[in-house]
């Protein structure tokens, strides 16, 4: 049987996660989707739909096959605030995560970074330059974020393959840091 | 109709949206374990439709729940009963405490660099 492994994509509504998913996945787009039933609407504003037992909720998702044996799985997390209860099964278990920001609103991006550092998810930033417009500096956005130092922060377009592929590279290089760090330090952890 | 559509995935399961036995993450890996298609009559045709998909390959549970567009839960419940009837096998995922090795990261940045 293979390992399956997976990446997670956050960020806001809008911001690029189909489209980096489908970027770099060998598959076409598929999405896949869970079902909100009665118990988890209580917490939710589904104002006048009233009566509707289940509404669903889509996740952007891809592969990459690395080997026969080694399968990594893409999955782009449901944009809206109010589905945020799916976080936890989405991040357990994470090689890694990118979360995808927009200099226009960098503020949809606080609430995933501050996810995945409490949960020790290791996680790269990726600034969509939308039509290649490079509008601040890495650094600017590092500030904006109060983002760790060790945290990269890639500029990067996510209709480009190459550029996709870089934004997985670097959330990996942080998990493989870390897990440098863990192998020459085990009893810290 | 919408509600229409989310109605019936459950009445494949029963109206059950968990299985009472086992538990599947989001990428379980679940692999049919025959090779050849055998005609089982009491089962759902969603579950012979998951045992076609897992014949030749492995599947992670959301990949089959995307394939054959139904829930993420629904496709753990009749996974959960396709393990009951031992007509599958599962590889579950690395738990959050089994923190992945430097050596299968590494290999994940290798392969990625030289396939995309």
């Amino acid at each position: 049987m293979p390992v399956a492994l997976k990446i997670v994509i956050a960020g806001g509504f809008g911001v690029g996660k189909t489209t980096l998913v489908n970027c770099v996945s060998e598959i076409p787009p598929l999405q896949t989707e869970e079902s909100m039933t009665a118990r988890s609407l209580g917490v939710d504003d589904l104002t006048g739909i009233e009566g509707k037992t289940s509404t669903t909720v889509a996740m952007d998702f891809g592969r990459i096959t690395i080997a026969p044996e080694l399968v990594l799985y893409l999955f782009g997390t449901p944009g809206q605030d109010r589905f945020w209860f799916m976080w936890d099964d989405l991040a357990t278990g994470a090689l890694a995560a990118v979360v995808l920001a927009d200099t226009r609103r960098l503020e949809t991006s606080f609430a995933s970074i501050d996810f995945f550092e409490s949960r020790d998810v290791p996680f790269a930033v990726a600034v969509n330059c939308f039509d290649g417009h490079r509008d601040c500096t890495s650094e600017q956005v590092r500030t904006a974020l109060d983002l760790d130092p060790t945290t990269p922060v890639v500029l990067c377009d996510v209709r480009q393959r190459a550029s996709s592929k870089e934004v997985l590279l670097a959330a990996l290089e942080v998990a493989r840091v870390q897990a440098a760090h863990r192998m020459a330090a085990p009893s810290s952890r | 109709m919408e509600t229409g559509r989310h109605l019936r995935p459950y009445a494949i399961t029963g109206g059950r949206t968990r299985h009472s036995r086992h538990t599947f993450a989001l990428i379980s890996l679940i692999v049919a374990r025959s090779e050849h298609r055998t005609e089982d009559g009491h089962l759902e045709p969603e579950a012979q439709q998951i045992l076609e998909l897992c014949r030749a390959r492995a599947v992670a549970i959301a990949e089959i729940a995307a394939q054959l567009d139904l829930p993420v839960s629904v496709v753990k419940v009749l996974c959960g009963d396709l393990l009951n009837d031992s007509l599958i096998l599962v590889q579950a995922p690395p738990g959050p405490e089994d923190q992945p090795d430097l050596e299968l990261i590494e290999r994940v940045i290798r392969g990625l660099r030289s396939r995309l």
